[in-house]
């Protein structure tokens, strides 16, 4: 095999100028390993900010009641702004499936803050009154006892799930399901325990307690009434295709604006939140963060460049002499490109590995100090990282070889 | 009766050459190298060129050895027109025609010497095995066998010129060229150069040497004298001195005897070469 001939000479090469080679290593290194680990810091976020929001069930709308008047997405704060004029009856409606198919699933909620007390111990946390429908909506699981059903809604029964954070607090070690908890001076018992799902402050279901929504309607809260049915915070949505939510979202505001009786000039009364659309918004933000990290990366692999082209500078005079005392001694052009190329590719090659383990060792080092966010390494990171740093050194790997083959040998030779 | 057919009867000629010029241009103005060379070498021959520095001695070894190419005029090697010739055909010749050893060594940094003397075999394809046999060998032809894996910088001037040699040498060429092989060197080590060259020459090698010294010139058959580029004489060295092949590496004070017991020679020659003297490149004084 010629070529394994030449892979000797360049490895030779290599060998004999270890500090050009390993300094022309050293700027793909660093542009390699940089590019790598911000892109990869970049989309590490991204699928966190996502994954955090599609734990939360995905294909998601929530209705709350009031205009808009900037309720987060996760809010549940009843009672914002003037009277609420959303009610169960508009649930019931928009969960018929006459009316609505283009939706799966449809709950009501209606939360308060309250007391729980069990013997000696109390916490004030918010009780969310709602369907069994719910726990579809918003994926919540279930691991000690079970959810309750609609049979139970229907009956007002006494009955309440605890979030993991809450159960504990109240029932400490001792198992809660069973036993019996005062919430607002109304004991109720405990037919089950959600998964703790790790997420923490406002919005999280750790602390929370969930209710038959006629139980919190009536006997907990007396909540207010309009037109005769009970009034309720906001309604979960869970369309029946990803894909169509945009215009779910236009049916429902076209019902709930005819129920409400508003008229062309008024507002709505009501907020909806699009799940999709809060990814899309949020996707563009985590988009455009990859790409600033990415700029950093590649003023790095800038710098890496440039090094790499400084080196070749540096050393364009002793290997166009070298260039010029091998085609004295016999070499054609052929044989000195090709040794060059060789030598470029096998430093482009291992720099690019090199650059490729250390990212990859970030990622690991990451991993291990932290869950919830992680690096993730793209193959549009590593293709540009290795695309990039590759065509670097062998641009400036051949740059002394092709204006070196154009010389007569001794203008090489003589060459200062 | 020319020269050729003087000393050269019977054999074909290697190198015909016939109104060579080399014109440098830098810039706007222009360097005349060479301005109408015209000499023939046959096959064994040992001729020596000599000239002041700056009178074209280099550019027209360069032409001969195939590193440089001449503005005007012809240059046959072995019968070929050498501006008919491609660039690798050229390459090949260097590769294993010629032998080049050049003033400054021209080694390669930070590689050993058994490595140097591979570098032909490598571009005429032989396989590595075998060439650093023959590596190891031509080392040690020319004294260097238990100096292989030496580098450049581990070597001392002398060391490192006949790593040049055994270099140029390893492809046996027919043909050597050496510019100014002991302009570099001490007179001891440039005294054990010259002997390898007799032994050359009495193994049937054409060869030609460029000096600016007499000693080194006395050593060939015949001496070329250039001038401000172009030939002033050709003749046949009357007074050739060779060294008995047995008579290896002299004593440095038998050496140093040897190359002063001809003052008045060098002087002359010396005093030959003076009115053409440009000083664009320091003399080296040899002996
Ligand atoms: N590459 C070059 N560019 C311009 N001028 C040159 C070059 N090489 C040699 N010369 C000029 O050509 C003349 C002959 O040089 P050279 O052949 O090196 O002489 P010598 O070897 O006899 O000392 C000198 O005047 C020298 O300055
Ligand atoms: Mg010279």
């Amino acid at each position: 095999m010629k070529i394994l001939r030449y892979f000797g000479v360049a490895f030779e090469s290599i060998r004999a100028n270890k500090l050009r080679a390993s300094l022309t290593m050293l700027g793909i290194i660093i542009g390699v390993a940089a590019v790598m680990t911000t892109m990869g810091v970049g989309s590490g976020a991204a699928a966190s900010i996502t994954a955090q929001i599609e734990s939360q069930g995905t294909n998601l709308l929530t209705i709350n009641s009031g205009g808009s008047r900037g309720n987060g997405p996760t809010s549940n704060s009843s009672g914002s702004g003037a009277t609420t004029t959303l009610t169960r009856a508009d649930a019931e409606v928009l969960a018929d499936k006459k009316l609505h198919p283009e939706l799966a699933l449809v709950s009501p909620e209606y939360s308060s803050s309250t007391t729980f007390v069990n013997g000696d111990k109390d916490s004030t946390q918010q009780v969310v009154g709602t369907t069994p429908e719910y726990a579809l909506i918003h994926n919540l699981t279930v691991t000690n006892g079970r959810f309750f059903t609609q049979e139970e809604v229907d009956n007002s029964s006494s009955v309440i799930v605890l979030g993991a954070t809450l159960a504990s607090d109240l029932f400490e070690m001792t198992d809660p399901v069973g036993q019996m908890v005062r919430v607002a001076n109304q004991p109720l018992q405990v037919i089950g325990v959600l998964k703790a799902s790790g997420g923490s402050g406002f919005g999280s279901n750790d602390s929370r307690a969930f209710a038959p929504i006629t139980v919190a309607q009536g006997r907990l809260f007396s909540a207010p009434r309009y037109r005769g049915t009970y009034t309720i915070s906001s309604i979960s949505i869970k369309g029946a295709d990803k894909n169509q939510l945009d215009k779910a979202q236009q049916l429902i505001e076209q019902t709930l604006r005819l129920r409400h009786g508003l008229g062309a000039d008024d507002a709505n009364d009501f907020t909806i939140f699009n799940q999709a659309s809060l990814l899309e918004s949020l996707n563009t933000i985590t988009t455009t963060l990859t790409l600033v990290l990415g700029a950093l990366g590649g003023i790095s692999l800038l710098v890496g460049g440039i090094g790499i082209m400084n080196i070749m500078l540096v050393s364009v005079t002793e290997r166009t002499k070298e260039i010029g005392l091998r085609k004295a001694l016999g070499a054609h052009d052929s044989d000195i490109l090709l040794q060059f190329v060789i030598e470029a590719l096998v430093l482009c090659t291992l720099g690019g590995l090199i650059g490729i383990g250390i990212s990859y060792g970030i990622t690991f080092i990451v991993k291990l100090f932290t869950s919830s966010f992680s690096l993730i390494i793209t193959t549009t990171a590593l293709l540009l990282a290795i695309g990039v740093s590759s065509s670097c050194g062998l641009i400036f790997g051949l740059y002394p070889a092709m204006r070196a083959t154009r010389l007569d040998p001794i203008e090489a030779l003589r060459f200062e | 009766m020319s020269i050729e057919q003087k000393i050269q009867t019977g054999r074909p000629p290697v190198i015909e050459i016939k109104d060579m010029t080399k014109v440098y241009v830098m810039g706007k103005t222009e360097v005349r190298a060479l301005r109408g060379v015209s000499l023939t070498i046959h096959e064994g021959e040992y001729v020596a060129i000599i000239g002041a520095s700056g009178s074209g001695k280099s550019t027209m070894m360069n032409m001969i050895g195939l590193l440089d190419q001449p503005s005007t005029g012809s240059y046959h090697i072995r019968g070929a027109e050498v501006s008919s010739l491609s660039k690798d055909r050229m390459a090949d010749m260097r590769n294993k025609e010629i032998g080049f050893v050049f003033q400054r060594f021209n080694l390669l940094a930070r590689t050993n010497a058994r490595r140097q003397v591979e570098l032909p075999l490598f571009y005429a394809g032989v396989a590595s095995g075998k060439a650093a046999k023959m590596a190891v060998a031509a080392l040690t032809r020319v004294g260097l066998g238990d100096r292989t894996d030496h580098k450049p910088d581990e070597l001392s001037g002398g060391q490192q010129q006949r790593v040049a040699i055994a270099r140029a040498l390893v492809n046996t060429p027919s043909i050597l060229l050496a510019d100014e092989p002991t302009g570099a060197l001490d007179s001891k080590t440039g005294a054990e150069v010259l002997t390898l060259f007799d032994e050359l020459h009495q193994q049937g090698i054409t060869l030609i040497v460029v000096t600016h010294d007499m000693g080194v010139a006395r050593r060939a058959q015949r001496i070329i004298t250039l001038r401000d580029g172009l030939v002033i004489s050709d003749e046949p060295n009357e007074k050739q001195q060779v060294t008995a092949p047995d008579a290896h590496y002299l004593e440095p004070q038998a050496n140093e005897q040897r190359l002063n017991s001809q003052p008045n020679t060098t002087s002359e020659a010396e005093s030959l070469l003076t009115p053409s003297i440009r000083e664009s490149e320091p003399v080296h004084e040899n002996s």
